[in-house]
């Protein structure tokens, strides 16, 4: 931008004039630090929009909110009776309702706040084009709300862990990093998620089979350990479905929650794997969602 | 939004917006938008980029203005001569193709179909309206119930706990006039929306333009209504095929577009 101080002896440009009384141009992405800084002084829409959103999934049912409690548990039922009993993937996973219900309800995080940042943007267009904000709130707020959704479940399966008549202990406190970390990571994935289908609305349509698949090669009803185990899988297919960021932070849940899981050594690394995969996300998707600010709610 | 700097005040001709050269092509794609599979799958790998086939629109060509703070600034034209675009384009909303906007602070605009949270309650719109725009949780507790007042939409039972998808276009509209101008706005746009109010409210607006103008801010408005632009604006652009016919004082802009629109 042309600066104010060379004393123009014509009549200024546009710009010129533009520069001397402060105006900047229309649209214009703010620089990063500034941007972060937007962003945090909208933390209280993140979380009021988030919190919100939660209360309008269930407004419309007459149970309401007792549905975020049903509604995981219904599922994990669901996974118990095909998998556990039908299927028995349960031989050889010790506490294997224990073991599904995390794997579950973390899964569930996951694959709904990746779902959710597909169409965080895209579904907020009237608000995207009526008021300025940092856009970036709108996957925020999606994140916000489904980890409060797994903090219930979550919650559930503590409760239930006592009932089954195991004390809480002290090792359940790591389950609070291992899901900060799962919570930095998806929020990098929405963000992602959310410029991708602000851009190809169609996205959308294709997320539920991405992440059916992506749920599936993520242990969540069977143990990953295990079958690698058997040794029918090439070594470098065990490794990538050990190094699956899903994977791992489910490895880290169970590990903290559930007996069965505990007895059994964690693969190497996987603290500093989790590490890894939710700061190059978060990081990532951060940069790469604020790059195309001034381009959500066009077209 | 930050305060006005006390030594604009008075100034009438410190500008807020200024365009130069604001040109505005659309890529219109035209057959099945919302096809079958194939055509989905075909968008889809061209990754929304122009359609074999699309139409190209230059709807803005050429527009330069500048507007000043403590104005009122009407925009009329038939259907299609470009001025919601340009709006956005003074926004920041739509990419020009050629030209720049230089504008003051972030301008806000207003228009008829921008929904807030349809599935809310409008007491949550109202709340969160008010924090996404920069309002703290205190600040937003002390003007709700002013915004909601204003808005109008409880006189005829408590709307506000319903979802905003009940409303009647007119309430939503009421409603989201009320959250936008709840907040002093260096540059407000409102596209249409003071149309679907009733009497009452298009005063209540008419006196919040007032007072926004007063404060030193600039107020845009689009309106088929040449009576609302009369009534509200001190300035009009009239703008035909896309470029600027006529910049001057409301009275005179608006009798020559009538003359002209009488004349056939």
């Amino acid at each position: 931008m042309t600066p104010a101080t060379t004393a123009p002896a014509a009549a200024p440009t546009p710009a010129e004039r533009a520069a001397a009384h402060g105006l900047t141009l229309s649209g214009a992405r703010p620089p990063l630090p500034r941007y972060v800084r937007l962003l945090w002084e909208r933390r209280h829409f993140v979380t009021a929009y988030g919190t919100a959103r939660t209360r309008a999934t269930y407004s419309t049912a007459r149970l309401g909110g007792l549905w975020q409690l049903a509604t995981p548990l219904l599922n994990a039922a669901v996974y118990y009776a095909v998998f556990g009993v039908v299927m028995r993937q349960s031989h050889g996973v010790p506490d294997y309702l224990p073991f599904l219900l995390t794997g579950v309800f973390v899964w569930d995080f996951i694959g709904s706040t990746v779902n959710a940042g597909t169409r965080a943007v895209h579904a907020n267009l009237g608000l995207v084009r009526a008021l300025h904000f940092p856009r970036a709130s709108l996957p925020l707020a999606a994140v916000v709300q489904h980890f409060q959704q797994l903090l219930v479940s979550l919650g559930a399966l503590l409760a239930l862990l006592t009932a089954l008549g195991r004390p809480p202990r002290a090792r359940w406190l790591l389950a609070v990093p291992a899901l900060l970390l799962a919570a930095l990571f998806c929020t990098g994935c929405a963000l992602a998620m959310a410029r991708i289908g602000s851009r190809i609305p169609d996205t959308a349509q294709l997320m539920p089979f991405v992440l059916r698949t992506w749920m599936y090669a993520s242990g969540v009803m069977w143990s990953i350990g295990h079958v690698v185990g058997q040794g029918h899988l090439p070594h470098w297919a065990g490794a990538a479905l050990a190094a699956n960021p899903a994977a791992v932070y489910i490895d880290l849940v169970r590990h903290a929650l559930v007996d069965g899981s505990a007895a059994q050594p964690l693969p190497p690394h996987a603290w500093a794997l989790a590490a890894a995969w939710a700061v190059a996300a978060a990081a990532g998707g951060f940069v790469w969602f604020w790059r195309a600010e001034e381009e959500y709610g066009r077209g | 939004m930050a305060d006005i700097p006390a030594r604009a005040r008075g100034d009438a001709r410190v500008p807020t917006v200024i365009a130069d050269g604001v040109h505005v092509v659309h890529t219109v794609r035209t057959g099945a938008r919302r096809g079958g599979a194939a055509a989905a799958l075909s968008r889809l790998l061209r990754g929304g980029g122009p359609a074999p086939g699309a139409h190209r629109v230059h709807a803005v060509k050429g527009v330069t203005f500048t507007a000043y703070r403590g104005e009122a600034i009407g925009l009329i034209g038939s259907n299609g001569s470009g001025k919601s675009t340009l709006l956005r384009a003074v926004a920041g909303l739509q990419p020009l193709t050629r030209g720049t906007v230089h504008a003051l602070g972030r301008p806000s605009l207003l228009g008829v179909n921008a929904a807030l949270m349809n599935d809310l309650t409008g007491e949550r719109n109202v709340v969160l309206g008010g924090l996404a725009m920069g309002m703290s949780r205190e600040e937003v507790r002390r003007r709700y119930q002013d915004i909601v007042d204003f808005s109008g939409i409880d006189e005829r039972g408590d709307f506000t706990s319903l979802p905003m998808r009940t409303y009647s276009s007119g309430m939503a509209a009421r409603l989201r006039f009320s959250i936008a101008a709840a907040v002093d706005h260096e540059v407000l746009m409102i596209d249409e929306a003071l149309a679907t109010g009733d009497a009452a409210f298009q005063r209540r607006s008419q006196a919040r333009i007032e007072e926004l103008r007063e404060r030193a801010g600039t107020v845009f408005l689009v309106s088929h209504a040449i009576g609302t632009v009369r009534d509200t604006c001190d300035r009009a652009l009239w703008l035909e095929a896309g470029t600027l016919r006529m910049d001057g004082p409301a009275a005179e802009v608006c009798e020559a577009y009538e003359r002209s629109v009488r004349g056939g």
